[in-house]
């Protein structure tokens, strides 16, 4: 297949080459990014979802139900044609850890999504960390770029919440679910606070199990503790907070046209399927919020600008060890590791100096 | 100078196809090609050959593992064949694990089988294999 007509292949609705492009961007090869600049005019269609939380939650299978449920949407809808290419078609981006020894990964999370076999209109694609810091891998958000220019709709992106990983996908997801479950060992100290800042919906998964009503009222309390602010994403990761009303009422939801949203609670049984609806509607009230707002096109402008500044890095990067043979490089960092530089002194030396 | 980034991963499906329910062997084998570096994607038990074509082909995999214990393999393995080629996967390299008696090896080779390997086989063996089969020449 040659790489040229990669592009438009995809447009046309090629699976195998949507598969084989996801590779070239995953490799972070020329062809992909040429496909890409041809792919870029028809993006920015796709409802982003992002659902992350810590291991054993249930996330696979809850992005099993809602993808589930989005694909069946229209049959609710009696009025419209109920043919299933009515129904957003569904793309499922899970990212899980590599080993940061061996640099291999299990990538498990299909196991969960056997109900979307056999559906056309469902993509899942598995990635792997590959060394990546913040939940997400390096090429998620190219990826996610061709997945919405093949024609996805609706884009769910599945990560492992650790650490700085919820604030990665709260950037990229236009709604970021974060999913709890009791039992965990999660007590009431070890809820993150930082969910406050990234949720715009708080799931609690596995809600048959003991210790739901606790994990719900732990959520509340921080919720109302923390009268949330409207916020903007800076590509450092600064947030910069806007002064609004809080409400006096968390619950107090009105979100066609309040200017701030609360994030909601929802309780769950993915395996059951219970919950789901709801949950869906959510996410829905959730992007016309957005758009209703012009929160969404923010939330674009924030994306693209962390994109541009991510690869700025990296190709300034590329660029300069381009000018510095291995040789040199090894030698400052002799010196430096001997402690006869120091660090400053041995990014001077490579970046300006002549040695 | 070249501007790509390219780090090329082996990416390995693996998967138990029909009713059987031991997948011990198979994370066996999965974790075992993790730590060789190989980004594995584990679908699980009881896959249809439908399923196994689909993942295959979304997954862009490099190479798939079956694991059958059932005995069930010279029907569930052509099926297999021809549904990834039927998807324009002709490249991708299949290996076949699990309780394989000797005389049908010779046949599943000739179907276009890579690698047959019975209880025991030391995963070193493996790992080599794939990475022959899909790099195209062994890495020490």
């Amino acid at each position: 297949m040659l790489e040229t007509k990669l592009a438009a292949s995809v447009l046309e609705g090629n699976r195998l080459a949507l598969a084989r492009l996801l590779t070239q961007i995953e490799n972070g090869s020329a062809q992909g990014r040429e496909a890409l600049n041809e792919l870029f005019p028809h993006t920015g269609r796709a409802h982003l979802i992002g659902v992350t939380g810590a291991p054993g939650t249930g996330k696979s299978s809850l992005v099993n139900q809602l993808a589930r449920h989005f694909r069946q949407k229209n049959k609710a809808h009696p009025e419209q044609s109920d043919s299933p290419e009515e129904a957003p078609r569904v793309a499922i981006l899970a990212v899980d850890p590599s080993s940061p020894f061996t640099g291999g990964a299990i990538l498990g999370d299909r196991v969960r999504m056997r109900d979307l076999s056999g559906d056309s209109g469902v993509f899942i694609r598995s990635m792997a960390s590959r060394g990546s810091l913040g939940g997400l891998a390096a090429a998620t958000s190219a990826m996610v770029q061709v997945l919405d220019a093949a024609g996805y709709e609706i884009i769910l992106i599945e990560t492992v919440g650790a650490g700085q990983a919820e604030v990665d996908i709260a950037r990229l997801a236009h709604t970021t679910l974060v999913v709890e479950a009791p039992g965990l060992g999660d007590d009431i100290q070890a809820i993150k606070a930082g969910i406050l800042e990234i949720a715009d919906i708080l799931v609690i998964n596995k809600a048959d199990r003991p210790g739901a009503e606790l994990t719900e009222r732990a959520l509340k309390s921080m919720l109302q503790l923390a009268h949330p602010t409207q916020h903007e994403f800076h590509h450092h990761g600064l947030f910069e907070s806007r002064e609004t009303r809080a409400p006096d009422n968390p619950e107090e939801q009105n979100p066609g046209t309040a200017p701030i949203w609360i994030p909601p609670i929802h309780r769950t049984v993915a395996t059951e399927g219970r919950g789901i609806e709801e949950l869906v509607e959510a996410i829905l009230r959730h992007a016309q919020h957005l758009r209703e707002t012009g929160e969404w096109r923010r939330r674009e402008a924030a994306r693209m600008q962390a994109e541009l500044d991510q690869l700025l890095r990296e190709t300034l990067v590329r660029r300069w060890r381009s000018q510095i043979t291995e040789e040199q490089y090894h030698q400052v960092l002799k010196e430096l590791v001997e402690r006869r530089v120091t660090p400053w002194q041995a990014v001077t030396a490579l970046t300006e100096g002549e040695r | 100078m070249s501007e790509e980034r390219s780090e090329r991963k082996i990416r390995v499906l693996v998967a138990k196809p029909g009713l059987d329910g031991h997948d011990r062997g198979a994370k066996v084998v999965a974790r075992a090609l993790r730590d060789a570096g190989m980004e594995v994607i584990y679908t699980g038990l009881r896959q249809t050959p439908e399923m196994i074509a689909e993942s295959a082909l979304q997954e862009d995999v490099d190479a798939v593992g079956l694991s059958i214990l059932s005995g069930a393999h010279m029907a569930l393995v052509p099926r297999i064949l021809e549904l990834l080629r039927e998807n324009g996967l002709d490249q991708v390299k299949v290996f076949v694990g699990g309780i394989i008696p000797d005389e049908d090896i010779p046949a599943l080779l000739e179907m276009g089988v890579t690698g047959v390997y019975g209880p025991g086989t030391a995963t070193e063996a493996i790992i080599d294999d794939i990475r022959q089969a899909v790099l195209g020449a062994p890495v020490n």
